[in-house]
């Protein structure tokens, strides 16, 4: 299974799943991280805390414990 | 008595109320403040912690009231703004809904608009910052969309004033027709089911203020409120089987065991329609953006943190530096102004207690007024200019380890300078816990205002070449010491799930000098306000501690020893005497001495114990109450090195290492404990944060006093 978080930097993947609770679910779906969507990895902060990524044309900011509850595919 | 009501509540047949909503960072402020012309009236409700503006002006026959409801993404509640906005759309009394948009980035903004468009309200969409998409070729067919939609659509740009007049016209007219049946259209499953439940309630006519239409929906996307409504009713036995049934066929469509996950992705589907029709973008080749390029130095893995770092430097370069030039002038102003004041009152207990203890006091809170206009506008900037979430984005890592939150960074160095500000500050921390654990540390950060007692005990003690790096390590110390406290808080009191941390980066914008200026105005004023008329209070209540109750008989027959004395060095001696017995047997006297025992094991003396008292009104306070208590005069300062050399005299080496630890971790002053608590939302935060910092004040004072027993 692979997660957001295993992602490289300027690397694009698909959305398969949200494994995250219903509170911070809503909260990605929110700011358009939902299944299907296309995202692609910016940036990541020192030690890899937390990372920067491009939904649609929105920037967005995660932390890498909610990085990893984002299942994706490479595309 | 019905004229009261007319002028409190101004509903009357041409008014029309509207209410502003849109996501974070689509320029909602900056429409507000071009839509209204001259005649701006900006008010702030009284929030908890969030501020709604309120903005009135005239057109045509209409009085316009337009309510800046808080950005939010979604309806969820989420943040402390997502719940402000949600709960006024659906409680409030409002005509009208204006949804700002992002013009270039349309498909995330829909999102909302399409939960807009399920509350049965009257809404126009406003597409701001048309003259963004312009540069970056980006068309929207504004009438189409209103075709597709069902609502009307204005092209504006809050920046260029473009379109504001076409707006306020398509709000009048959408005011004076029917509401809109807006066209939100599902997929083919979720169309059935919805048609399904609508068949039922027409079928019962079921009456609500809401369309048919719309109660389906709410009640297939879990919305809580229509539940309520119609858990009550009769029909609500056949309507549970119908929609568990709907529900499970939607899901199984979705192949998600979540509605509102599945509803989203309808939404989504629809707005990826929607803008397939009416957008046209040019297709343009992938060059990287201002926005991106300039990412690309500030939030760099290597330099990102020393950019960051200096540009906070500087800020407090300019704040104390800059600042200091006018705060001479404030202070001679009030010295002057109570000179002026006082020689006009007669009677001399009035004259002290206006000139010594309001003027005085107000005097101090007002002397801090340049640094905080300089620093409000630096945080403004930060927060403008969209530069504060990629702090957020670099420091997270850090912050995280201690519990705290990326964004906890700018209060605490906030703290550094003044804690008012800092707490005020803490807003930007969107989450409860997170903000609640910030204010709880902000208070271990030194401000300025116990510098001078620093200044002092270390003079006393050290070495002057010594004195400024044991000021380093007085501060440094405090800062870590908040950190362990944050860690400690965060394992028990804040104990919990750690909240997440997604966040938007917005783009760079260069900022409007008016939109700054008008947050800049309304929060000095506020503090102005809030921290001057309390602190006229508290200054009244210490002064009057300290002067009462008077004793004649002491006062007359030092009088008359004053008198009697005949050089002026032993006249001032005697007064310094008077001065120090009168405030031996004051109530603040009283209560020092009465407190002396829980202070003994610290090594305090009573005139310690009473300094740090009368510094929870003011930490400045602690060194002029220190100078009159070592019988030299009330205005001494912390150059004074005869003050100095008492300390150094009266004040084991111990005693005073406890002694400025306490300084260090003990409540802030009084004006600031009233800022915290309004910040924190309740008043027991108040006695939660006066039981942590008393506690650990006095832990580390004790382990610290015993230690520097055992050492020297």
């Amino acid at each position: 299974m692979q997660t957001l978080l295993d992602c490289h930097k300027a690397c694009k993947v698909k959305v398969i799943k949200l494994n995250a609770k219903t509170d911070l679910k809503q909260r990605l779906i929110s700011f358009g991280i939902m299944k299907e969507a296309t995202i692609e990895v910016l940036e990541h902060a020192p030690a890899k805390s937390t990372i920067e990524v491009k939904v649609g044309k929105m920037r967005i900011a995660l932390r890498a414990q909610e990085a990893k509850l984002i299942e994706v595919e490479k595309i | 008595m019905k004229q009261v009501e007319a002028k409190s509540c101004p509903i009357i047949a041409n008014h029309i109320k509207v209410a502003l909503v849109g996501q974070p960072n689509v320029g909602k402020s900056m429409l507000i403040n071009s839509v209204s012309n001259a005649h701006l009236h900006v008010g702030n409700f009284s929030g908890v912690t969030v501020d709604k503006t309120e903005v009135l002006f005239d057109y045509k026959e209409y009085h316009f009231t337009v309510v800046d409801l808080p950005g939010t993404y979604a309806f969820t509640d989420y943040t402390i703004e997502e719940r402000v906005t949600h709960e006024y759309l659906c409680a409030e009394n409002y005509d009208i809904i204006i949804n700002v948009v992002d013009s270039t980035n349309l498909e995330k903004n829909l999102q909302l608009t399409s939960e807009l468009l399920t509350m049965s309200k009257k809404v126009v969409i406003a597409l701001n910052m048309s003259d963004e998409a312009k540069k970056e070729n980006i068309e929207i067919d504004a009438t189409y969309m209103e075709e597709l939609i069902g609502v009307p659509c204005v092209k504006v740009s809050a920046a260029t004033k473009e379109g504001i007049e076409d707006l306020i016209e398509a709000v009048t007219l959408k005011h004076e027709s029917e509401k809109n049946k807006p066209k939100l259209i599902f997929s083919e499953p979720v169309e059935e089911e919805i048609s399904q439940i609508v068949w039922y309630l027409d079928k019962h006519k079921f009456k609500a203020e809401n369309s048919h239409r719309n109660i389906a929906i709410n009640l297939l996307k879990g919305n809580k409120k229509t539940y309520a409504k119609l858990h009550d009713e009769p029909i609500w036995v056949e309507l549970q089987p119908i929609l568990i049934e709907a529900s499970r066929h939607i899901e199984l469509h979705h192949d998600s065991d979540d509605i509102k996950e599945a509803f989203a992705e309808e939404y989504a589907s629809f707005n990826r329609g929607i803008v397939a029709e009416v957008v046209k973008q040019k297709h343009q080749q992938e060059k990287k953006t201002v926005t991106e390029k300039i990412d690309s130095i500030l939030i760099h893995p290597v330099l990102g943190i020393p950019i960051f770092l200096f540009f906070m430097w500087s800020l407090f370069q300019l704040t104390f530096e800059i600042g200091a030039i006018p705060m001479d002038y404030i202070d001679m102003f009030f010295s002057w102004f109570g000179d002026t004041i006082g020689s006009t009152i007669a009677n001399d207990d009035i004259r002290s207690l206006i000139v010594d203890g309001i003027i005085a006091g107000v005097g101090a809170v007002v002397l801090f007024v340049p640094n905080i206009i300089i620093l409000f506008i630096g945080i403004a900037l930060l927060e403008s200019t969209g530069y504060m979430s990629r702090v957020a984005f670099l420091l997270d890592g850090f912050f995280h380890k201690f519990g705290l939150h990326g964004q906890s960074f700018i209060p605490l160095v906030t703290g550094f300078g003044c804690s008012i500000p800092a707490y005020m500050s803490a807003r930007i921390l969107k989450n409860d816990r997170d903000r609640l654990l910030t204010l709880f540390i902000i208070g271990f950060m030194s401000c300025g205002a116990r510098l001078p007692v620093y200044v002092l005990f270390a003079g006393a003690f050290f070495s002057p070449e010594m004195a400024g790096n044991i000021l380093f390590v007085i501060y440094i110390s405090g800062a870590m010491l908040g950190l362990i406290a944050a860690k400690v808080l965060k394992l028990t009191a804040f104990k919990g799930v750690d909240e997440p941390f997604v966040m938007e980066m917005p783009k760079y914008r260069l900022p409007s000098v008016k939109l700054i200026w008008h947050t800049v105005l309304t929060k000095t004023m506020m503090y102005l306000k809030k921290a001057g008329t309390f602190i006229a209070a508290a200054s009244m209540l210490v002064w009057f501690l300290s002067n009462y109750p008077h004793n004649l008989a002491l006062e007359e027959s030092y009088a008359s020893k004053i008198e009697v004395a005949v050089d002026t060095s032993t006249k001032e001696d005697l007064k310094f005497e008077l001065d120090e017995l009168l405030l031996e047997q004051s109530y603040l006297g009283t209560i020092g001495k009465f407190s002396e025992p829980l202070f003994a094991p610290l090594g305090f003396d009573w005139k310690m114990s009473v300094a740090l008292q009368t510094g929870l009104a003011a930490k400045e306070v602690v060194v002029s109450t220190l100078g009159v208590l070592y019988s030299l005069g009330g205005d001494v300062d912390e150059e004074n090195n005869s003050l100095m050399g008492a300390i150094s005299q009266n004040i084991s080496f111990a005693s005073a290492i406890a002694f400025i630890v306490v300084i260090m971790i003990y409540l802030p002053c009084l004006a600031a404990s009233v800022v915290f608590t309004r910040e924190a939302g309740h008043i027991k935060y108040f006695f939660y944060l006066f039981a942590f910092t008393s506690i650990v004040a006095y832990v580390m004072a004790f382990i610290a006093y015993n230690v520097t027993l055992f050492l020297t």
